[in-house]
């Protein structure tokens, strides 16, 4: 397959592969960023995460129908307002069952998983009773549609620009938000040693609520993200959670840049080997591969202490 | 049989008197062919009270073993199923229908050995304990559990899913494998192979309760328990806890096999929907109903959460998955023990004033102690 | 769907309420008081212990509720629902009025099992209209043959199956494929086809299909990309960028489910303007534009053999009779149709057999001709597939499809078409 083209189609195909890898990238990050805050720092396994994106993917309906109705002039800026509200609905539900749940789990990480699980039985059939079981179609304004030309055989498709114009803005919220705000320094020091942490005063009970909204909160804007490149159901969140969930763990659960080293390595490899081969066995080797270097190296890429 | 006591016998008496004597007589053929398909299960969860409750290893991937002894099972039925005469009508007659949809032309390699019987009732429990070695033997070995090692079998059972799927000239595919008829010349579809089906499956579940049971009295057993609460301890008091956790897991696997085979027998076929990430999940919740560290529990756990989906799914499909919802979140956070917890709390004390003293206060087949009880001494 | 059968034509409403009622009077007046006129005796209807009555006539409906193919199989539900409604509205099926028993296959292909055998063993219904993908059928075919049911299908699908317990009322892979291929080749002059799928039996085989007809039934045309994705896969940037270089005539995609939503807005999104680059699917309907969004798909043709938008007297019956019942934002695509073909064929075929036993359905089956099908006509051939026409639809930006092209004859199924294979 390699022979056949000219070393101009090639430079071109190398450029269209190498944004497809980055536009995957900046999917996994998404989807990734989320559920490493929750994992990473709180050791919560939320099998839930598809749901709160799913959750935001609904509200940015919500939302398009809403303009369409009403603000029919403003609606070239209904994503804006969509991802905020996503955000929002996300992680105000996120605080809601921390509260409510997750909470007494703390010390017993294998039941959150198993009672995440039954949280994300519940809300896809909440999604199901209240939007139907089929599939709603989200209307995108104008100019986010289409692709613009870099030059005459490389063609970007617009909302690939936007996902990882979002996904870097949420990236640098996070970062700020762990390692340079006064909250960041409370939510690690929970997550080293959260008697001490709550010994000199930190109120323990508050970081873990807000942390698992946030985590939430971005899995909404993931989902609304998602709404432009993928397809809204009620099932459709349970088709991201395991390559998300392997994502976190092999870049080390506990390391921010570890995600995003991880959500680099698999999206660039599974572009360039579906490429070459079919979705499928694209797909099956990766995930070989990434369990296989997980079973050599358990830690994940960056390891900051052993995990159990 | 020193590792039953009084209690356990009476236990296990009367698990076996409601699945070989009460079913039977009060179900109808359909009906009990479903609980038959529900013991397979408990076969899955017998497994998974030593695995996860004993030994604290959370398998979220034994759909992977599950559908591994049932896949050998039915690969055999079907080569029984695909004689030269009821295929002629294929391009290549003596294959499988869906390897001729897929102009496969002769039997793959790896086909070829399930002719034999003797050779599908060995590779049912060895292939997946195989693999569980592997696994097992990777991870163990580096110290990887809890949470990581759910999540890796997660990932496993995700891979086997879409190896399968993918390579349906193989396999059969998503469709898996259908339409197997006879097990040597005997019709397993009538109602009375259906019947003798049961019974065979019946047992062979006592049995391997009567297995599971043994395992977990003798000193291994105790290091199991041990393992689970104070890993560091046992390993410096010179065991390699690798090498046990390892056992255990393959011990599961071979377990979850059996119910596998079991099931493909009864349903008369097997896909890979019983392989991947949600029934391995479904499974575990059997288990963690009837109170993870509870044999007879897990069993009844399997028989009740599958009666309840069957039965409200026919009037209510929305609810029952609500219901389902709730029921995982309740039983982990308000019932972590399970059934076989509230039987401790509240009738274990009633039946003791019942049973005269001397079965002493050895952990029962019902029950284990918490971490927190005071050891005590086996027989 | 109404229909007069003497003539074949179809009526208008006032029409139909007029003759009904004046054909009642005479009717009426012989009868004893209680009674239908034309029902015959249960005992001569129903020789093998079938739920029937004297006014009454059980069938299942077995389709996922739940799950990830309810998406898909809501539309056949509510299709085989009204087809019911109509037909006890005008009578029911000899002279009993039909009930139903609605089972959730929950998208779990042992479920399906399940329950076929629940609805064949314990509730003794007549007929069964269900299934969605093959490999719940396959799960349930084993049941139905062996206690001897009868399934109406409604998907279109890759053939390759034929039994005395199915109608199949959906198209088979060569009456969807070979037309629209050979239309394109035609109008289009295309050579080059890259076929894309999702990754199970019916894309695959599907595929073969196409490609040995492209390779040897269309002259100069070849095969110049073959590629598969898992069921539920988000991601086809990296097929667009291989499409795009290799540049091929005709896009011939069968991608499935949630992934057609997926595929369908990335291909827009990486400028592929449908409107030049010819894109040719048999898995899109209206259903699935509902999802996708009619500007991401807009300029690409369907090979289907029906569309919401016929032109024909009964689909102007039909679709107004489906919003009224499901909600005027329902559409209506080619599944949705064929499952409102089953119990109308099964009400033919029953009358014709005189009975409900189902080997006598089974061998009156062949030959049944339903004019008031939404399609135009159809009829069940001998290997219990139907007659009917193959058309090729463009997609509209307003999710529906404009009526291209249309087989001049009935196209003849074929489930086990030598040199296909």
């Amino acid at each position: 397959m390699l022979m056949g083209y000219s070393f101009g189609e090639l430079g071109s195909i190398m450029a269209m592969q190498g944004f497809a890898g980055l536009s995957l990238f900046s999917v996994f990050v998404l989807m990734a960023l989320g559920l490493a805050i929750i994992f990473g720092q709180m050791g919560v396994i939320n099998m839930a995460h598809g749901e709160f994106m799913i959750l935001g993917a609904y509200v940015t309906y919500l939302t398009s129908q809403a303009f369409t109705n009403y603000l029919p002039s403003l609606f070239g800026i209904y994503f804006f307002v969509a991802v905020t509200l996503a955000f929002c609905a996300s992680g105000a539900l996120g605080m809601l069952v921390e509260w409510a749940l997750i909470r007494h789990l703390y010390r017993r990480p294998l039941d959150t998983l198993l009672a995440t699980w039954g949280l994300s039985l519940i809300l896809q059939q909440v999604y199901r009773s209240v939007f139907g079981a089929r599939e709603v179609g989200v209307d995108q304004p104008d100019w986010m549609m289409g692709a613009t030309n870099l030059s005459d055989t490389i063609q970007i498709p617009i909302n690939g620009l936007i996902v990882m114009a979002l996904t870097a803005v949420i990236s640098v919220f996070v970062y700020l938000l762990i390692y340079r705000m006064k909250w960041g320094r409370q939510v690690r020091a929970v997550m080293s040693n959260r008697a001490m942490a709550g010994a000199v005063g930190i109120d323990t009970e508050k970081v873990d609520r807000y942390t698992f909204g946030i985590g939430c909160g971005i899995a909404g804007v993931a989902g609304s993200a998602f709404t432009m490149i993928g397809s809204t159901n009620p099932t459709a969140g349970q088709l991201y959670i395991v390559d998300t969930f392997l994502i976190v763990v092999f870049g080390g659960a506990q390391s921010l840049i570890g995600t995003i080293a991880s959500a680099f390595t698999i999206s660039q490899a599974r572009s360039t080997l579906e490429f070459f081969l079919s979705g499928s066995m694209a797909q099956v080797l990766v995930l070989l591969t990434v369990v296989g270097i997980l079973m050599l190296r358990p830690q994940g890429l960056f390891v900051l202490k052993i995990r159990r | 049989m020193t590792f039953l006591n009084r209690k356990d016998i009476i236990g296990i008496l009367l698990l076996a008197l409601v699945i070989v004597v009460i079913l039977p007589v009060c179900l109808d053929a359909f009906r009990l062919n479903l609980v038959g398909k529900y013991l397979t299960y408990g076969f899955v969860a017998l497994g998974l009270v030593l695995c996860w409750g004993d030994a604290g290893i959370l398998s979220l991937g034994q759909g992977i073993f599950f559908g591994l002894g049932g896949y050998c099972m039915a690969m055999f039925l079907k080569l029984e199923a695909s004689s030269p005469e009821n295929t002629k009508i294929q391009s290549t007659p003596g294959i499988p229908d869906f390897m001729d949809w897929n102009q496969i032309t002769s039997l793959p390699w790896f086909w070829q050995p399930f002719h034999s019987l003797t050779f599908t009732l060995v590779a049912v429990p060895l292939v997946p304990m195989l693999l569980a070695f592997v696994i097992g033997l990777a991870m163990f070995k580096r110290r990887v559990g809890g949470t990581y090692f759910a999540i890796i079998t997660q990932a496993v059972a995700s891979i086997l899913t879409i190896l399968i799927i993918g390579q349906q000239g193989y396999t059969g595919g998503v469709n898996g494998i259908t339409d197997l008829r006879t097990l040597l010349g005997w019709d397993i579809r009538p109602d009375h192979a259906k019947y003798v089906l049961y019974f065979i499956n019946a047992g062979l579940l006592i049995a391997c309760v009567l297995l599971a049971q043994f395992v977990r009295r003798s000193k291994l057993g105790r290091i199991l328990v041990a393992m689970r609460d104070k890993e560091d301890r046992v390993r410096f008091s010179g065991y390699d806890v690798a090498d046990f956790k390892i056992f255990v897991f393959c011990f599961a696997a071979a377990l979850a096999a059996i119910g596998g085979a079991m099931f493909t027998l009864q349903v008369g076929f097997m896909s890979p929907s019983f392989v991947g990430i949600i029934p391995s999940i479904e499974m575990v919740i059997f288990c963690a109903v009837g109170g993870r560290t509870s044999i007879l529990g897990a069993i009844y756990g399997a028989l009740m959460v599958n009666w309840a989906r069957t039965t409200f799914s026919e009037d209510l499909p929305q609810v029952w998955l609500l219901a389902m919802g709730a029921l995982f979140i309740l039983v982990v956070v308000a019932f972590p023990n399970g059934l076989a917890g509230i039987y401790r709390r509240y009738l274990d004390p009633l039946v003791d004033r019942v049973l005269p003293p001397g079965g002493g206060r050895a952990p029962t087949i019902a029950t284990v102690e918490s971490p927190h009880a005071p050891a005590t001494v086996a027989k | 769907m109404l229909k007069d059968e003497k003539s074949g034509r179809t009526l208008s409403a006032s029409r139909r309420r007029l003759l009904q009622g004046a054909a009642a009077l005479p009717v009426v007046s012989l009868l004893p008081r209680g009674g239908y006129a034309a029902a015959p005796a249960t005992a001569a209807v129903n020789t093998t212990g079938l739920a029937v009555t004297d006014d009454s006539v059980t069938v299942g409906i077995l389709h996922s509720i739940t799950g990830t193919m309810a998406i898909s199989e809501t539309g056949s539900v509510e299709a085989e629902k009204l087809a019911i409604s109509q037909i006890n509205s005008e009578g029911g099926v000899l002279g009993r009025q039909i009930k139903i028993i609605q089972e959730d296959g929950a998208s779990d292909w042992p479920t399906f099992a399940e329950k076929a055998k629940k609805l064949l063993v314990n509730d003794k219904c007549a007929a069964v209209f269900g299934c969605w993908t093959s490999a719940s059928r396959k799960a349930v075919l084993p049941v139905f043959e062996q206690y001897n049911g009868m399934l109406y299908y409604p998907t279109f699908y890759e053939g390759l199956e034929q039994s005395k317990n199915v109608i199949y009322t959906g198209q088979e892979a060569t009456q969807q494929i070979l037309a629209g291929l050979d239309w394109v080749n035609r109008t289009k002059g295309s050579k080059t086809f890259y076929l894309l799928g999702s990754d199970y039996i019916w894309p695959r085989t599907s595929n073969k299909i196409a490609r040995k007809h492209i390779e040897n039934h269309l002259t100069g045309c070849k095969v110049v990309g073959e590629d598969y994705f898992p069921l539920g896969s988000t991601q086809f940037n990296s097929v667009i960028n291989k499409m795009k270089l290799v540049k091929p005539d005709v896009i011939y995609a069968i991608i499935v489910g949630g992934s057609n939503v997926a595929f369908y807005k990335q291909l827009k999104a990486a400028g592929v303007d449908l409107s030049k680059q010819t894109l040719l699917t048999i898995s899109v309907t209206e259903d699935e534009i509902l999802g996708i969004g009619g500007e991401n798909i807009a300029g690409a043709y369907a090979c289907m053999k029906y569309f919401q938008s016929l032109d024909n007297p009964n689909n102007k019956l039909f679709v107004p009779a489906f919003k009224k019942m499901w909600g005027e934002k329902s559409v209506i695509g080619d599944v949705t149709q064929a499952a409102y073909l089953g119990p109308n064929l099964w009400q033919l075929t029953a009358e014709k057999a005189g009975s409900f036993d189902i080997d006598k359905i089974a061998a009156a089956s062949p030959g049944v001709e339903f004019k008031g099908a939404p399609e135009g006509y159809v009829r069940i051939h001998e290997n219990h597939h139907l007659w009917s026409k193959t058309r090729v639809g463009r997609a509209r930006l307003d999710g529906q499809y404009d009526v291209i092209y249309e087989t001049a004859d009935l196209v003849e199924p074929n489930p086990f078409p030598k040199g296909y294979q």
